[in-house]
């Protein structure tokens, strides 16, 4: 079962080894780990994805909560949460295939970023799933390389919310 | 960080010095070296007691059970690079027993950072796992605050040790010391007070309880609530088991109580532990040396659990009744709603269960026994002396064996098993405690580890006495190879020194004894020996600690019992 988690952190050196270290210490599975500043320049917001049971997550929660340089601790379980990756995709394309490699970007509403004699980047956000999906569609032109940002996640709006 | 530009301007080591004092800190045990002169240099024209040791470890052990010994935070120094890797085991040690302590270590020129300088190593990346925080100061204006908040880190909430390193052109860097203020950070608010629901769910649970038993750990010391659990357990009639950490939590005489619990534990414990419909655990986290397997722990019991940290509860075993709050605080609003109940069949069953399943040991042996040197000693100092130990069959025994009475009085290496902890913590507990008879009960593996610390006893004339069990093995490493490797001992035979001599060539007292009936005439000398004293006991070399719960089994199926049953 994969878990969102994100943790407020006080952004400080060393705060994302502390933070990595504690999962690897106590043997949690990271899925993935996406940290930026916030718009507050003295935090930067981790969202980590977990893999493990209930226990596990309530195990996670509470020791990221043990970390003095963690501020606050959100998990969305059971809630609806947007959640998005941002991939740059490196294709191998010789210039007949543009066209047909452009077609298949705009279905996934992605952008071409760059192009070369025998490649084209493209940049795509959206949810995993998609993402492995345009990797599957993409697969067979032959992909040179990928990069991702990782998943991060914020809950929607619910009514009772303070907004 | 809030500056008041007329604080006063001095030099970093000058702020450290000025902070220690405004913590009350008046004992301190480190060792020197280069990026810690400007600190060294400051200390010399102060008040507080400095206590070198011959191995940064051993200081580090020093400060760890000075802070058990007076619930203050124990403080270490060290220098960059080895003097820092040194700190590392005591370090660990004093965070696996949440122990409170600020260690200070150098590290190199803020611009040689990364470089591989002469004694650099990444301080706050070795330690990070092993504190409860770590922190390195880059500016020397910071200082002030980051040191303030490193002892209220230490010492709030679940302690443990923290570790502040500190560069060498900022302790020699002019700043400013600003007055303290409000220490605030985001995300770091302990939770002391428990929640009204909870607290009357573990009343509730408590009032309804049939068959419940106290399972007291470290954290009743730490928090100083031993009379709060005292009053529980005599207002509700609940007998009581402690933790290895939780010894003299509760009063070993008292017939409530039912002694230690765990692998080494006793029988009755473990067996009302096993049969209880209720264990109320308090300040203690559910070691696999106290559960045995952890599925086939406790089978038929709601499982309570007061501790202040969020983390402990659930980790180990699954909760049904949590409080997180502070013992001292939640363990009267809890007394306050509990009924008395005469538990009268439960009582007889386990009294039934003290009566078959003692401590005991063969008595009418030849050679000197292990145990019987250790109720000589409880004999002899009326059980009124601190005890610390090594780690290994020694420290089991010394908890079997002597009985405690007060909270602090037991110093032992729980959580981390620290063999060589002995020697340098009994020399920090009579640091603590100038008048109390402070004894080392230790093994000779254990003592051979830091037995050098004897001349930091003679130096500062700390009339420590240690108790060496001495078998001539790894005592615990050979009856796990006699028990599961078909008793092929495997490097666990030693070759010791003559311990006695060793100690007079350092300038303290020896004693070597080989029969039992130089037992009491040693122990009395050593005893009344005016200054360290070692007595070095050849005891039987193959005495097994009995009983024991093997890896992997249930707490009450003990190994040993019939063994007992034997003895007369």
């Amino acid at each position: 079962m994969k878990h969102v988690i994100s943790a407020l952190v006080q952004n400080k050196p060393g705060v994302l080894a502390h933070v990595a270290g504690m999962f690897a210490a106590r043997a949690f599975n990271i899925d993935s780990l996406a940290v930026g500043r916030t718009d507050d320049p003295n935090l930067s917001r981790m969202t980590i994805v977990v893999v493990g049971g209930s226990e596990v997550l309530e195990q996670v929660r509470k020791q990221l909560g043990k970390i003095v340089s963690v501020v606050k601790i959100q998990d969305f379980a059971g809630r609806d949460v947007v959640a998005r990756d941002l991939m740059l995709i490196n294709i191998h394309c010789r210039a007949e295939k543009r066209a047909e490699i452009q077609a298949l970007v705009s279905m996934f509403e992605g952008k071409v970023v760059d192009i070369g004699p025998k490649n084209v980047m493209v940049e795509i956000s959206g949810p995993e799933s998609k993402m492995e999906a345009f990797i599957d569609a993409c697969r067979h032109y032959g992909i040179k390389a990928t990069a991702r940002t990782g998943t991060i996640a914020m809950p929607r709006y619910r009514k009772g919310d303070k907004s | 960080m809030k500056n008041s530009s007329n604080a006063p301007q001095m030099q970093g080591a000058q702020i450290i010095v000025e902070i220690l004092k405004e913590q009350g800190v008046d004992t301190m045990f480190g060792y020197l070296g280069g990026v810690v002169l400007p600190i060294f240099d400051k200390l010399y024209d102060t008040d507080i007691r400095f206590i070198t040791p011959r191995h940064e470890q051993g200081g580090a052990h020093m400060a760890d059970a000075y802070a058990r010994c007076t619930g203050k935070t124990g403080v270490c120094i060290a220098t960059s690079g080895p003097g820092a890797t040194n700190l590392t085991t005591g370090i660990a040690n004093a965070m696996m027993d949440s122990v409170p302590m600020v260690a200070l270590t150098g590290q190199v020129r803020t611009e040689l950072i990364g470089g591989d300088a002469f004694q650099e190593v990444d301080t706050t990346g070795i330690t990070r796992p092993i504190t409860k925080h770590n922190i390195i100061v880059k500016d020397v204006n910071n200082l002030a605050e980051e040191l303030r908040q490193a002892f209220y880190i230490a010492s709030t909430g679940r302690p443990g040790p923290v570790l502040v390193d500190i560069p060498v052109d900022v302790s020699v860097g002019t700043g400013r010391l600003n007055p303290p203020s409000e220490i605030d950070m985001p995300g770091y608010k302990p939770r002391v007070e428990g929640h009204k629901k909870q607290i009357e769910a573990a009343a509730d649970a408590i009032n309804k309880s049939e068959r419940p038993v106290l399972y007291v750990g470290g954290g009743v010391i730490i928090s100083n609530s031993s009379r709060e659990i005292t009053a529980l357990a005599e207002k509700a009639n609940i007998p009581v088991t402690t933790t290895l950490m939780g010894m003299g939590a509760f009063d070993q005489n008292s017939p409530l109580s039912i002694d230690m619990l765990g692998m080494h534990g006793a029988a009755y414990a473990n067996m009302a532990v096993q049969n209880s419909d209720l264990l109320i655990a308090v300040g203690s986290r559910f070691d696999d040396r106290v559960t045995g397997q952890l599925k086939r722990f406790c089978p038929n019991a709601k499982i309570l659990h007061v501790d202040i940290d969020p983390a402990s509860i659930s980790k180990n075993v699954q909760v049904h009744v949590p409080v997180v709050g502070d013992a001292k605080l939640v363990l009267p609003e809890i007394t306050e709603l509990l009924e008395h109940k005469p538990r009268e069949s439960w009582f007889a069953q386990i009294s039934e269960w003290k009566k078959a399943h003692p401590f005991t040991y063969d008595k009418n042996a030849s050679n000197i026994k292990p145990q019987y040197v250790i109720e000589e000693l409880w004999n002899q100092t009326k059980g009124e002396a601190t005890i610390t130990t090594g780690v290994g069959q020694h420290q089991m025994w010394a908890a079997q064996f002597y009985k405690y009475k007060y909270p602090r009085q037991f110093i032992t290496s729980g959580g981390l098993g620290t063999m060589g902890f002995g020697l340098p913590s009994a020399i920090g507990a009579q640091v603590a405690r100038p008048e109390s008879t402070v004894i080392d009960i230790d093994g000779d593996s254990s003592f051979n580890m830091t037995l050098t610390e004897l001349s930091t006893a003679v130096m500062y004339n700390l009339p420590v006495k240690a108790v060496v069990l001495n078998n001539g093995y790894m005592g615990m490493v050979r009856q796990w190879q006699e028990l599961f490797y078909q008793r092929r001992y495997s490097h666990s035979h030693l070759l010791n020194p003559n311990f006695a001599e060793v100690a007079k060539a350092l300038g303290a007292g020896g004693i070597s004894i080989e029969r039992k009936d130089e037992v009491p005439g040693a122990v009395e000398k050593m005893l009344s020996y005016d200054g360290p004293c070692v007595l070095d006991c050849r005891i039987e070399a193959e005495e097994n600690v009995w009983p024991m719960v093997s890896p992997g089994k249930a707490l009450d199926e003990m190994a040993g019992l019939e063994i007992f049953e034997k003895m007369p």
